[in-house]
């Protein structure tokens, strides 16, 4: 391969890889905007959200003739799934503890990791589970690279996605409140905004994408298992930072950047792909040294 | 952090009960009572136990000592740490290549071991501790993979399968080999622990975290230098860690990459905070509790975490305090 079409694939597969996290890092930056809370559950609801999708895919695989048709449902009803966990999640642990010390809400979300996480597990036995879909990958060439019919499809499934949340943020009046309640909180109560249910849309909507992210990463690397989660949810983390944590285009301008960075990084020859991840990491602790509020972040001051 | 709930438990009658004992323990002559008891049955226990005992003894007063080293960022100064593991990893592994590969005396690395810790705290406290604590909490979080990762990707370290043939520390012309001595090497060392975390907490910088923890803003205006005070408990913290590390590896004389895996980080923790964040006979209680219950229950295997962080929520949601908190008031109380 000449090194443009190097530059060519890696361009591809990093805006690919990019719009997973990107998918991710929008969770984490939501819930991050409206009540301040890393939510370290996030990564295993993306987790979560693949086995949904695969399970549910199991039931669906011999009635629907259509194999994009399957995912499509597949995906369709576990981003409500999972939604709904999220929103579960949310009543059951962290809005008991809105009011209560920083560091709680933190352990707690923790806490809920570790059960998301542990029962996966045990329900799984910590093996690899195929992702069958069923789909062919047979490459074609659009000039110089190389394609399948399958990451064309998931690009643009991760591109709509975020343009429907685009529109969702800024268009709908649910929206709305949402970024009213990440400027003031109580005064969005007084003016009789329902700020609890505006969480539990928040926490519905960041989990579907997460749950839609973990579907379409099972059908591009074919397995899923119970730690994929973990990896992700550092550098959607990233991501988030990058773009400026609490701003949701930030989250996606980041993630597709993140992706972009890994795929050249991991050219340069001294780098390599073992060190990838060390990689993103240096990056996460770079921005923060110089740029914590990220590229589309304001300087925010503390109110008392 | 304590009006939570504070009095929740005292309507009860257990509540009532488990309240005067922890007065009664704040009082001074019982808790030196106490502790003299304990210190001389702790003394005499080798004399009279299995091995296993031994063993499981000995892990206990590391996992203290770990515990009390993380109790200084997380409960002194309010910091959410969690990749503390990876600290440890950094002394351990100081520790392994220094004397397996370079042949120097156990107890000559364990400076080299503190420098390297301090290093990598100020590496990574430097630039998050100046932000939100959120950032801290997962950049602790990815330094623990990244330590790992690192550690399988090098050669100087042995890659995946570690390092081996990590010589036996010598004390007084003792080679170190048996449990027995290493029994009393980490108690030793868990006693120092209690008694530096005393000093600590009713230090000056004691005082400055737990001001820092309970408002930031008011003791910036009285002239504290947050950032730096944070710094100083993530790198004592961290210093600690990689102390317990070395000495890990002293006794394990073989280390690898994943002897210091993200649960380790998670079960340490979970100790500080079943206990009490803060106070120092909560978080060995709660290292007590970490390290016992497993070994009870060694039959529900996999459940056992699920159990355990089921118990972190609803501690979190019922009594955020730990089962041993800080009494608010009592270190300013003279």
């Amino acid at each position: 391969m000449t090194s443009w079409e190097i530059f060519l694939q890696q361009l591809f597969n990093g805006l690919l890889v990019g719009s997973f996290y990107g998918l991710v890092a929008i969770g984490y930056s939501m819930v991050y905007g409206i009540i301040k809370l890393l939510n370290f559950a996030h990564a295993d609801i993306y987790m979560c959200g693949a086995f949904s999708g695969l399970i549910i895919l199991g039931f669906l695989n011999p009635y629907v003739g259509n194999e994009w048709l399957g995912i499509i449902i597949a995906l369709l009803l576990s981003m409500v799934l999972v939604g709904l966990l999220g929103v579960v999640i949310q009543r059951v642990a962290y809005r008991p503890m809105l009011k209560a010390p920083r560091l709680s809400i933190l352990i707690t979300a923790l806490a809920v990791s570790m059960i998301l996480y542990n029962t996966v597990l045990l329900m799984t036995q910590g093996q690899y589970k195929p992702f069958t879909t069923g789909l062919t990958h047979e490459s074609f060439y659009i000039g110089a690279l190389r394609m399948t019919e399958t990451r064309m499809v998931l690009l643009l499934a991760a591109l709509v996605l975020m343009f429907l949340l685009h529109m969702f943020i800024t268009r709908t009046m649910y929206g709305k409140a949402m970024r009213a309640i990440a400027l003031d909180r109580d005064t969005c109560q007084l003016m009789g905004v329902n700020v609890y249910m505006i969480i539990a849309i928040t926490f519905f909507v960041g989990s579907a994408l997460a749950a839609a992210a973990g579907i379409m990463a099972g059908v591009y690397y074919g397995t899923v298992h119970f730690f994929m989660g973990f990896l992700i949810g550092l550098k959607a983390f990233t991501a988030a930072v990058i773009g400026g944590i609490g701003i949701i285009p930030g989250a996606m301008l980041g993630g597709l950047l993140l992706g972009l960075l890994e795929a050249f990084g991991t050219q340069i020859p001294f780098i390599g792909s073992s060190w990838r991840d060390v990689f993103t990491f240096v990056f996460l602790i770079l921005f923060l040294i110089f740029k914590p509020n990220g590229l589309l972040g304001r300087i925010e001051s503390e109110r008392m | 952090m304590a009006e939570i709930k504070n009095n929740s438990q005292k309507n009860t009658p257990v509540g009532m009960i488990v309240e005067q004992l922890y007065l009664f323990f704040d009082n001074k002559v019982p808790r030196y009572l106490v502790m003299s008891a304990m210190t001389a049955f702790l003394i005499y226990l080798p004399l009279s136990s299995s091995r296993f005992t031994q063993e499981i003894m000995a892990n206990l007063f590391f996992y203290v000592v770990v515990c009390l080293g993380l109790n200084i960022i997380v409960g002194f100064a309010g910091l959410l740490h969690l990749g503390y593991a990876a600290f440890f990893a950094v002394g351990a592994y100081t520790t392994g290549i220094l004397s397996s590969v370079y042949g120097v005396n156990f107890w000559l690395t364990l400076p080299f071991s503190i420098i390297a810790a301090v290093i990598a705290g100020l590496a990574i406290g430097a630039p998050t501790l100046r932000l939100r604590g959120d950032y801290l909490a997962i950049v602790t979080l990815g330094f623990g993979e990244i330590i790992r990762l690192t550690v399988r990707n090098l050669e100087i370290t042995g890659g995946a399968i570690g390092l081996i043939g990590i010589q036996r520390p010598v004390l007084f012309g003792v080679v170190l080999n048996q449990i027995t001595h290493f029994y009393y090497l980490f108690f030793i060392l868990a006693i120092i622990a209690i008694f530096v975390s005393y000093r600590l907490h009713d230090s000056r910088l004691g005082r400055a975290w737990e001001y820092i923890r309970e408002d930031e803003d008011a003791a910036s205006a009285m002239g504290i230098n947050v950032v730096s005070t944070r710094l100083y408990a993530f790198i004592i913290g961290s210093a600690f860690g990689a102390l317990a590390g070395s000495l890990y590896a002293a006794k394990m004389t073989a280390i690898s990459p994943e002897s210091f895996m993200f649960i380790h980080s998670v079960m340490i923790l979970l100790a500080v905070v079943l206990g009490g964040m803060g106070k120092i006979p909560g978080v060995i209680l709660g290292a007590v509790i970490v390290t016992l219950i497993p070994e009870l229950s060694r039959d529900i295997g996999q459940f056992r975490l699920i159990i355990f962080a089921v118990l972190l929520l609803i501690l979190m949601l019922y009594r955020p305090q730990g089962i041993w908190p800080e009494r608010q008031g009592i270190s300013t109380k003279l």
